[in-house]
């Protein structure tokens, strides 16, 4: 069962990222795009992301409450150390959920909106930022249990290079997420074209922004090298992600849309498994070379609970938010509706 | 203010922040699915156009609901971990069903609020319908978890050890039920209330009375049940409490001395240094009876409590007069407005019913708010009854402080967003709605 509990874990983690990254980028591509642009982008955000994006959300939750109910110790040692990247991280999904509510469902069009939209879009950035720091540090073995000053325990165990790097990473991947799930949902070719030269864009970013991340791994002696390569399973994974993103390449160089999204989920999920496999089971590292595994779960019997709750949960909500997502993707079914406003 | 007491400060701000908009969250979607099947049966327009302002309002409370129980999530280790690290496993089962009821609420309402006319009608009356299910349910499992912090079960506590560990005992404590039908009818007298009389404030400015009497009539009626029903549920728990957290009831009642034929007082001023009540009205043997159904018999004051067990008297003393009385109050208004009903009575319409409702708005709300002071406050200095105290759990980060400084600031900002987006709301109801309200040509 524990097996059972850690791929719910690993696959609401590589979900939420997918998924609420897509949402995530939406933001990020507002804050880059220009007066006209940003209409485009935040009329398609609406009727795409406005049904979905609560329940994209979600997966963070049960991420959380997979690691406290089974892996006390991981969850509490992180609450600890990173507690302020995690109250930062924190305070941009509060601004970017209730921003985006209170701009759509504001009655009256006015000023506020500019408020909302402002805060919205720096709330985009900033969440998927310190979640790149948090996870970054929570690998990189700098989290320092044995500290004797403030600094030394909880900052300089996240502020450093390489989970910097790791943010700015997560951010691009979030925003080349977004752009390519919003080219096939554009209704116009120039709007098309439009999400193309981001997508484009955020993938150059995320490309500069993954060199820095081996650079910082470098500078902080960070083995980054040894856990992409130094087994079978991350470096094939490197290996299929890096050959997809030559294909996306000349799919897009030859504007054939379909795949692209499918290969973008696939880098990503490459990566993901990359980094992870790598690190299994020894989750989180400290300075001192010592960690946590996910061997060490909590109780047994609680373990076998969590697993059964999560298998009965997910024939719930499985189809439910496959449904979801599926109905109002394919819009061209039903009439669009007019709301009289 | 040291960091325990602002850890304490900010997890108390941030529950009583988030269960204003859990309850809105879990309640008002039953108010949508009644009005959105009269629309569906009756096919007039009012009613379609009374679920569509509902649910604006809805989405802006599960939001804002949605991402303070997320922080939540985060907030029980970044303030609790020595607590969090034990009791994680023990009481993580209502916690992780609330995450798929939780889930399911979110995915329901994506449904709800963007499928008017591209499903099924009764398909998409039945999304809505299912957002109030789930989110009663999340609500109720929040609950259990917080009933098993005051009566804890389900494993053994030997030298420091957490053994024996059984998730599903410690779900179904002993408290579970009382709790959760207290918290249940709680949200929905308190969101009734408040729903009933903003509909009755806008009755007495005769704006669009068409629309807002009829929201007034389906609020109504559940805060009138729930809030009668609630004096039952309370008397419930205050035995239960009275057996199973006899400091809680003695600080309650400012009990300080156990006794025979004790008095239920009301009111009063607590004398924390002569151990005594000033001002208080008392009702003799009345607590004896609520809490062993006897006139007659014994109940444990303060002084059978060791003096560091004890928790604060006069905060819990207060919330539980506070509770009670506009509890009392709230049965009272049910009272007459439901009597207006049976026997057909004309006043049940008239200005001073409505404006005993506009006066009552806050009510339910100030009640959960005491409520849950009530029992958190009455719980210390544990965070686990009799196993591990509150200072025990709090996080070595220095400076906790600050970060409380941070939430009040979000907190109050977000509290106040919300208002100014409902008066609005509120405020276009007559702009956005109230053309077709006489046209009725429009289908579906």
């Amino acid at each position: 069962m524990l097996y059972v509990v850690i791929a719910y874990l690993w696959i609401s983690i590589l979900l939420y990222l997918l998924l609420a990254g897509a949402d995530f980028g939406a933001g990020i591509l507002e804050l880059f795009s220009s007066k006209k642009s940003k209409r485009v982008t935040r009329k398609l955000m609406y009727r795409i992301m406005g049904p979905i994006w609560e329940a994209n959300h979600m997966w963070l939750i049960i991420s959380i409450v997979i690691l406290f109910v089974g892996f006390p110790e991981i969850y509490t040692t992180v609450s600890v150390y990173l507690h302020i990247p995690l109250v930062l991280m924190l305070m941009g999904i509060i601004a970017r959920g209730t921003a985006f509510s209170f701009r759509n469902y504001d009655a009256v069009k006015d000023q506020m909106q500019i408020i909302y939209s402002r805060i919205f879009v720096y709330a985009s950035v900033m969440t998927p930022l310190f979640l790149g720091i948090i996870a970054g540090s929570i690998v990189s073995g700098k989290i320092n249990s044995g500290a004797d000053s403030f600094a030394g325990a909880f900052i300089t165990d996240w502020l450093n290079w390489f989970p910097l790097s790791v943010g700015l990473f997560t951010v691009f991947i979030c925003g080349f997420l977004a752009s390519v799930y919003l080219i096939n949902e554009s209704d116009t070719e120039p709007e098309r074209i439009q999400f193309l030269a981001r997508t484009k864009n955020m993938n150059i970013g995320a490309f500069v922004s993954g060199a820095l991340v081996f650079a910082a791994a470098g500078a902080e002696n960070i083995p980054i090298s040894q856990w992409l390569f130094g087994n079978q399973v991350s470096s094939t994974a490197i290996v299929s992600a890096l050959l997809s993103l030559a294909l996306f390449w000349f799919l897009m160089y030859k504007r054939r849309y379909g795949l692209l999204r499918i290969l973008a989920a696939f880098q990503v999920t490459m990566i993901f498994i990359a980094v992870t496999y790598s690190h299994f089971p020894d989750i989180l590292l400290f300075r001192n070379g010592k960690s946590i595994s996910l061997y060490e779960a909590g109780d047994n019997h609680t373990i076998k609970a969590l697993g059964w709750a999560l298998l009965i949960g997910s024939i719930f909500i499985l189809p439910a938010v496959f449904y979801l997502i599926y109905s109002f993707t394919e819009r061209k079914i039903y009439p669009v509706y007019h709301e009289q406003e | 203010m040291n960091d325990f007491l602002a850890a304490r400060s900010q997890m108390a701000l941030s529950l009583g922040f988030h269960i204003i908009f859990s309850c809105i969250g879990m309640v008002m979607p039953f108010f949508m699915a009644v009005s959105h099947f009269y629309w569906l049966k009756t096919q007039n327009i009012v009613y379609r156009n009374i679920t569509k302002a509902w649910s604006k309002g809805v989405a802006i409370f599960f939001a804002t609901g949605a991402v303070s129980g997320t922080v939540l999530s985060f907030e029980l280790g970044l303030l609790w971990p020595e607590f969090m690290k034990h009791a994680g496993p023990i009481f993580g089962m209502p916690f992780s069903l609330e995450g798929t009821a939780f889930f399911i609420e979110a995915i329901a309402l994506g449904f709800f609020l963007y499928g008017w006319d591209r499903f099924n009608r009764w398909f998409h009356w039945f999304t809505g319908l299912v957002v109030g299910i789930s989110g009663l349910a999340s609500g109720i499992l929040v609950v259990s978890a917080n009933s098993w912090m005051n009566d804890p079960s389900g494993f053994d506590y030997v030298n420091g050890q957490y053994l024996n560990i059984d998730p599903i005992k410690a779900m179904f404590n002993p408290g579970w039920y009382q709790e959760a039908l207290h918290m249940s009818l709680a949200a929905f007298a308190a969101t009734g209330f408040a729903v009933a009389g903003v509909h009755a404030m806008m009755i007495l400015r005769r704006k669009n009375i068409n629309f807002h009497t009829r929201a007034f009539k389906i609020a109504v009626i559940f805060a009138a049940i729930a809030a009668i029903l609630q004096p039952f549920s309370g008397d419930k728990s205050a035995r239960y409490v009275g057996q199973r957290q006899p400091a809680k009831l003695a600080a309650m009642e400012a009990l300080y001395y156990t006794g025979n034929s004790v008095p239920l007082i009301i009111g009063g001023i607590p004398d924390n240094k002569n151990k005594k009540v000033n001002y208080a009205i008392e009702i003799p043997g009345l607590l004896s009876f609520m809490v062993n159904r006897d006139f007659h018999s014994t109940v444990k004051g303060l002084d059978r409590i060791l003096p560091e067990d004890q928790p604060p008297v006069a905060i819990t003393h207060y919330a539980f007069q506070v509770m009670v009385g506009l509890g009392m109050l709230m049965m009272l208004i049910a009272f007459i407005y439901l009597s207006g009903v049976i026997f057909q009575k004309k006043w049940r319409n008239s200005k001073w019913v409505l404006r005993l409702f506009v006066f009552a708005i806050p009510t339910g709300f100030i009640a959960v708010e005491a409520g849950w002071t009530l029992t958190e406050v009455g719980r210390q200095p544990w965070i686990l009854q009799g196993i591990m105290r509150t200072s025990e759990a709090v996080t070595p980060m220095p400076g906790i402080i600050y970060t409380f400084y941070l939430f009040t600031a979000v907190y109050i900002s977000l509290a106040f967003a919300v208002i100014f987006l409902l008066y609005r709301q509120i405020k276009m109801v007559g702009k956005i709605y109230d053309i077709p309200e006489n046209i009725n040509l429009q289908k579906n």
